[in-house]
């Protein structure tokens, strides 16, 4: 029994894989629909947000299923990215604001062949 | 002799200066240099002229190598013997009595002063290189020389737009007989290997036999030059409407020297021309006809030049006539009697349009021989010439030349006799018709009035010699019944072959006494119909049909009409629905395509960020399909 309890207590490895794969796929997909549904440029950022953390979570699971850190580092790198990301995407959209005055990117379409 | 570089180079060097400085220098000094460098040369002619006459053979002068490319050598070379000596002695003599003409009778031209002894001097340049040629190239670069000059003088006043068309007609329609030439020359270089005139000729008389097809296919391309430059049938229509230019202009170029320049390519040509039987029958009857439909042409003119013009067509074509029979000899004699007399000829009618305000309308003018006294003496004496009036006129003896050898020569025949003798009296009669219309009948008052100067001696002095030569000048080569004095034809006998002749029954004197009759008939014939009685024509004319032959010759039977629907009117149409280019279509397709293509894919960059979003997904998802359930 105690060697079934140490057997399983070793923290979450009772979870299995296939729930944060599916969650991680269902999250990417509700950011996507929020990039392709949302016209506030802010929020298409933060759906954006959403997709880099559903990849992550499917890094974590991945590395957790195989007992290996490079998911976890790879999480670190996603993290420090978005958060270049984001400091980049919000002066753009500071920018884009302040020249366009709108933050609705159907209107920001001047760019069209 | 060695001189002979000089006699072109003189009124190229007087070209020179007036095209470069001729806006700054004063008028009376433009003439000096315009009419000098052309007497220096004629100087300069006269020195080689007596060198030529007192050793009697020919001599080349090679200046430089020209061209030389592989095989192909050719040299600014100078070639004078016999019969380059009496066309150059023609070009520059006459040429200088027409340009100290011109040098008062343009003198009303402001701007135009230098830039017309510019032009003249140019021409007189191109022609001498033209008749000095050693070899055919150097011949054909004064020959497109005099065609140049001869379009920039016929549109010497460019502002009319008349002129201007007519100087492009001559360019163009002669431009036909030049490219005939071109093709002409590179046969004879494709067969012979050389373009030198002696070797040409030495080469093809040893290699091709009579009448072998090389020989006829490139001497009938010579001819197709020779036609368009003399304006002969059927390159002869831009003659007529070349009057444009001014008198001067009409004197030298388009009756006395330009016009003749085919005359002198098939003398020069004489031995390649008599291996081609087929082409020398041509050439003697594109001269019968010519002389025949010009001489008929220039009864029914009302302006003054135009008559003359088709004479000039008419006198050719004797030439051509003379050429054709092979009375070589006669044609260059013709051809210079007939520098003589119908430079005069123009030249004096020139003083009668400036005196009337540039009224050409022979029909406004009469009874002007009191107010012109010496206008009206040299026309005279030109006319007598032109209608071989017996015996006192030069043109006497070389018409009559021609129509003996005609008869007599190998290549003759009584048909081309016969039109020659009809053109005779064609000639004679359309000759006088214009004395007794300008300055015979009533005096018109308004025409008198106008009459304020006199010519000057400038004017006067070329009109004397000029006339005195069409006077004298026959009287080098007397035919055999009246004394048969020969020096022309023995001095010619070193350049061009004599005539072979058949002994005929006929007498020569009866064929005098026949041509003197035929002249003086011409004559009275003009008097009859246009100052004894000119209501004959008047009612003639007032008929439909009258009216209707009237017009059809008058427009030279119509021929511009048949060339402007058989040539232009095809090509203009041609133009017309080509003028989108029908080539072009396939490249403007493939453009179009480019363009729908660039069109499609714009539509892609619609600058909406959700949409390139979706496209990355979509992507993104098809690749992963792609790998997932491959």
């Amino acid at each position: 029994m105690a060697n079934a309890l140490k057997k399983r207590t070793p923290t979450m490895n009772n979870i299995p894989a296939e729930y944060g794969l599916v969650l991680s796929a269902l999250l990417f997909v509700t950011g996507l629909i929020g990039v392709l549904a949302r016209r506030n440029i802010i929020f298409i950022l933060l759906s954006i947000e959403i997709m880099l953390n559903a990849a992550g979570l499917a890094f974590i699971s991945a590395g957790s299923k195989w007992g290996q850190a490079d998911g976890q580092v790879m999480f670190i790198f996603i993290l420090v990215m978005a958060a270049a990301e984001v400091s980049v995407g919000l002066a753009i959209v500071l920018q884009l604001f302040h020249f366009l005055r709108t933050v609705n990117s159907d209107q920001t379409n001047t760019m069209r062949g | 002799m060695e001189l002979l570089w000089l006699v072109p180079a003189l009124p190229l060097m007087g070209f020179l200066i007036l095209a470069l400085a001729g806006k700054r220098i004063s008028k009376p000094f433009v003439a000096l240099i315009g009419a000098g460098s052309v007497a220096l040369s004629a100087l300069a002619t006269l020195v080689v002229a007596v060198n030529f006459f007192s050793y009697q053979h020919a001599y080349t002068q090679t200046l430089w190598t020209w061209l030389e490319i592989g095989k192909f050598h050719s040299d600014i070379a100078l070639a004078i013997d016999s019969l380059s000596v009496v066309m150059v002695l023609v070009i520059t003599f006459v040429g200088f009595m027409i340009h100290l003409y011109a040098t008062e009778s343009m003198s009303a031209e402001e701007d135009g002063y230098s830039r017309f002894f510019a032009y003249m001097n140019l021409f007189i340049a191109s022609m001498l290189l033209l008749v000095l040629a050693d070899n055919l190239l150097l011949l054909y670069l004064g020959w497109e020389g005099v065609g140049l000059c001869s379009y920039l003088l016929i549109g010497f006043w460019y502002k009319d737009a008349v002129n201007s068309r007519a100087a492009m007609k001559a360019f163009i329609v002669t431009r036909v007989g030049d490219t005939a030439m071109a093709l002409g020359l590179f046969i004879l270089y494709q067969e012979l290997g050389t373009l030198r005139i002696s070797e040409i000729l030495r080469l093809a008389l040893s290699i091709w036999p009579s009448g072998s097809t090389i020989a006829v296919i490139s001497s009938a391309l010579l001819l197709g030059g020779a036609v368009g430059k003399s304006a002969q049938i059927p390159l002869h229509t831009w003659l007529p409407d070349a009057m444009a230019g001014p008198t001067p202009v009409s004197a030298l170029i388009h009756a006395a020297t330009m016009v003749t320049a085919g005359v002198y390519l098939i003398a020069r040509m004489n031995l390649l021309f008599s291996l081609a039987p087929p082409v020398m029958i041509a050439v003697a009857v594109i001269g019968a006809a010519t002389l025949l439909l010009a001489g008929i042409s220039a009864l029914v003119q009302s302006d003054i030049k135009r008559a003359l013009a088709y004479s000039t067509m008419s006198q050719i074509g004797y030439m051509f006539l003379a050429l054709g029979v092979g009375a070589w000899t006669a044609a260059i004699f013709h051809f210079m009697v007939h520098a003589f007399f119908k430079a005069l000829l123009f030249l004096s009618a020139g003083v009668v349009i400036d005196s009337l305000h540039h009224e050409r309308d022979m029909f406004k003018m009469g009874g002007l021989r009191h107010q012109l006294p010496l206008a009206f003496w040299c026309f005279l004496i030109g006319t007598a010439s032109l209608s071989a009036l017996p015996l006192i006129t030069a043109g006497f003896y070389s018409k009559d030349f021609i129509l003996w050898e005609t008869l007599a020569s190998d290549h003759g025949s009584i048909w081309l006799w016969a039109a020659g003798i009809a053109g005779a009296l064609f000639t004679s009669a359309y000759a006088f018709r214009m004395v007794f219309l300008i300055f015979y009948g009533k005096e018109r008052s308004e025409t008198v009035h106008s009459i304020t100067v006199q010519p000057g001696i400038r004017i006067k002095a070329p009109l004397i010699i000029l006339a005195a030569l069409a006077l004298i000048a026959g009287f080098v080569q007397m035919p055999g019944t009246l004394g048969g004095l020969s020096l022309f034809s023995a001095f010619m006998s070193q350049s061009l072959p004599l005539t072979r002749t058949v002994l005929t029954a006929i007498s020569e004197t009866a064929m005098q006494y026949l041509s003197a009759t035929i002249s003086l008939l011409g004559i009275f014939i003009a008097y009859i119909f246009f100052l004894y009685n000119p209501n004959y024509i008047r009612h003639f004319v007032q008929k439909p049909l009258g009216f209707a032959v009237q017009c059809f010759l008058a427009n030279g039977w119509n021929i511009d009409r048949l060339y402007d629907i058989l040539f232009v009117r095809p090509f203009v149409f041609a133009a017309r629905t080509n003028r989108h280019d029908i080539i072009d279509l396939f490249y403007q397709l493939i453009a179009l395509l480019h363009r729908v293509a660039n069109r499609a894919l714009c539509a892609s960059q619609s600058g909406n960020v959700r949409r390139y979003a979706f496209g990355i997904a979509v992507g993104a998802a098809l690749i992963l399909g792609m790998v997932v359930f491959k």
